[in-house]
């Protein structure tokens, strides 16, 4: 029996043949010990995933609805304001994409803050575990949570302003690329903030800035703002959204936001896996 | 995966589990801020040397602060030492510090990454992120909650447990999926005696049956004297002892301690007592004394018969204990720093005194 080999790890590869009559227990006579199997990206990710979401039981759901109910208090201020046309539509796609930036940017920043400030890192850095399960398991069950509350926002919202119903199931694109970018960037936010209510602070403002960009018609705005606007990531998921509430979308324009989403998504995923291999090995 | 995998010869030659040498890390220091004040800076290990035997329990002791934790942080590779090497069952953790996590289990003092899990999910996800397939590391989750006495608790999240629940939930992820050398934080904190007795049986089972390497760090001198192989004290960064518990409680030779709890105060109106209180060590009501074993049953004698023992509350009489050897060695006695002292709980080796009603 060697160390590489628990019951019923069959399909974990062994790297190194043991040395005859090496014990689990190690060097012994017959030189180092065998090294355990590290953990697959895939079937890592998918228990940080699931520990994560069960994460939402005790401490998520009451975020949630208050998510929920700023996006939906925001449209029926917007109501009195906005008429109809281009405007509505970028309000009720601004009011969805809020949630995923409220859950994925300001709560991920503030878990992996408050994580990495609490030692609890520890416990991740001392599995055999790829960086990219934890960061990328942790971000798309943040995401995850974000599913009811985009849903009720978009269809409140579409009803509100009488927008079309029948481009609703482009949130089946929208909330991963949008969660992935703003969730990347999120962990990122909290790995890399030397305290954590800094990161907390970080993760606010970005949601204030998804809020205020993302809400607000771009038309009116000033140059300077319209291209901070332009390099949020969630300014795209919005977009992509507003187009389809259109009566003949733009379906090249709606492909393209998407594919920046995308983009923006594996950029800052990237970023936050560095980040937390930085983070965890400081 | 990298080439370094490859045992090199130097390395192949290692018997220890754990060998250590001139490790010596250096805190930066921390200039003054708003609301910090400055603090130099601090050197947390200081050319410590250690090695610890296959299949051996083996403690670091010391007080708060004498770098224990970062001696540990270093074994696990979670802290890189500014000098020195640290050699884990043939393998270089300074310059492979990414192959400590398949060599070893390691349980902080922190519970925050699985605070909002449940037991089982806490467990499971662990064995799951140790590498072991889905159903492995089902039944090894089972298996660990068993040895525990965990199962009633098994729905329960961390965070809605009392202390010592909560780290016994901790060390049963911290033992799920096998390892053959663990690195235990003050791993029996806060737990009860039952809880406590629990952790050792399990973690015995994994030397016995695995020939698991056990390196555990504890303040708790009760429990160092009880359980361990081998100790090292730690003081300021230093190991200031290293041996049996019996050969270092040797060193301070045949002085018993005798502890003396008056009722409200000592009867220094009495001569020999007031003999006595020269040589003592006064913490309020508390006399601690270092006498020979003669000397030790006049004392005795002398508080329990006549009109001493009307103001004894209680007393102790004790062979040396590590805390002694620590004392005797310059180390800081435990419960300087306001911490409750080992007092409270039943020695292995004391003559208990009558509590007087």
């Amino acid at each position: 029996m060697v160390v590489d080999a628990p019951p019923g790890a069959g399909a974990v590869t062994v790297e190194r043949a043991a040395p005859a009559g090496a014990r689990g227990a190690g060097a012994g006579v017959n030189g180092p010990a065998v090294l355990a199997p590290r953990a697959r990206l895939w079937p890592a990710l998918g228990a940080v995933y699931r520990a994560q979401l069960s994460r939402a039981r005790v401490a998520r759901i009451p975020l949630l609805f208050v998510a929920t109910f700023q996006s939906l208090g925001i449209m029926i201020l917007m109501r009195g304001v906005v008429d109809g046309g281009a405007e509505a539509r970028a309000v009720v796609a601004g009011s969805s994409v809020l949630v995923v930036a409220f859950v994925a940017l300001n709560l991920l920043a503030q878990y992996f803050g408050q994580l990495r400030a609490s030692g609890g890192l520890d416990h991740y850095a001392t599995l055999p575990v790829p960086a990219a399960s934890v960061v990328l398991g942790a971000a798309a069950a943040y995401a995850s949570f974000t599913v009811p509350g985009v849903l009720v926002t978009a269809v409140a919202g579409s009803v509100l302003f009488q927008l079309p119903l029948g481009g609703l199931w482009v949130l089946v694109a929208v909330i991963p690329l949008a969660g992935a970018a703003l969730a990347g960037l999120g962990a990122a936010l909290g790995l890399l903030a030397p305290r954590p209510e800094l990161a907390t602070l970080c993760g606010q403002l970005g949601m204030s800035a998804a809020l205020l960009l993302g809400v607000l018609p771009a038309g009116g705005m000033p140059l300077v703002v319209q291209w901070v606007r332009d390099l949020l990531p969630s300014t795209y998921g919005v977009e992509a959204f507003a187009r389809t509430f259109e009566a003949r979308p733009d379906w090249g324009a709606v492909l393209l936001d998407l594919g920046v989403c995308a983009a923006v998504g594996v950029l800052s995923l990237a970023l936050a896996t560095r980040a937390y291999r930085w983070a965890a090995t400081r | 995966m990298d080439s370094v995998e490859t045992p090199n010869r130097a390395e192949s030659r290692a018997v220890s589990a754990v060998s250590v040498e001139g490790l010596v890390k250096t805190y930066p220091p921390v200039r003054a801020r708003r609301g910090t004040p400055a603090a130099p800076a601090v050197r947390a290990s200081d050319r410590i040397g250690l090695d610890v035997r296959q299949g051996e329990i083996f403690g670091l002791l010391g007080p708060n602060g004498a770098g224990k934790s970062t001696l540990v942080r270093q074994l696990t590779g979670l802290l890189r030492p500014d000098e020195g090497s640290v050699q884990v069952l043939g393998h270089d953790l300074v310059r492979h510090p990414e192959r400590a996590s398949r060599l070893l289990a390691y349980l902080g003092q922190e519970s925050s990454a699985l605070d909002e899990l449940t037991v089982g999910l806490a467990a499971e996800t662990t064995a799951r992120l140790r590498g072991l397939e889905t159903a492995a590391a089902r039944a090894a989750r089972d298996e660990v909650l068993a040895e525990l006495g965990l199962e009633p608790l098994a729905g329960r999240p961390l965070k809605k447990l009392s202390g010592g629940q909560r780290r016994l939930a901790c060390v049963a992820s911290a033992l799920v999926g096998e390892r053959p050398l663990l690195v235990l934080d003050e791993p029996t904190t806060g737990m009860d005696p039952h809880a406590r007795r629990a952790v050792w049986a399990a973690i015995d089972r994994r030397r016995a049956e695995q020939g698991a390497t056990v390196l555990l760090v504890t303040h708790n001198v009760i429990e160092a004297e009880t359980v361990l192989d081998r100790v090292a004290v730690l003081d300021r960064g230093r190991v200031i002892a290293c041996g049996t518990p019996g050969g270092l409680k040797a060193k301070v030779g045949d002085e018993v301690r005798l502890e003396l709890v008056w009722r409200e105060r000592a009867p220094v109106e009495i001569p020999e007592v007031a003999a006595l209180g020269v040589t003592a060590r006064a913490s309020g009501r508390r006399w601690t004394l270092r006498l020979s074993p003669q000397e030790a049953r006049e004392a005795v004698a002398l508080v329990t018969g006549g009109p001493a023992f009307a103001a004894l509350d209680d007393f102790r009489l004790a062979t040396p204990s590590l805390e002694d050897v620590y004392v005797a060695l310059g180390g800081r006695p435990e419960g300087t720093n306001g911490e409750p002292g080992e007092h409270g709980e039943p020695g292995g080796d004391g003559v208990e005194g009558l509590v007087k009603a």
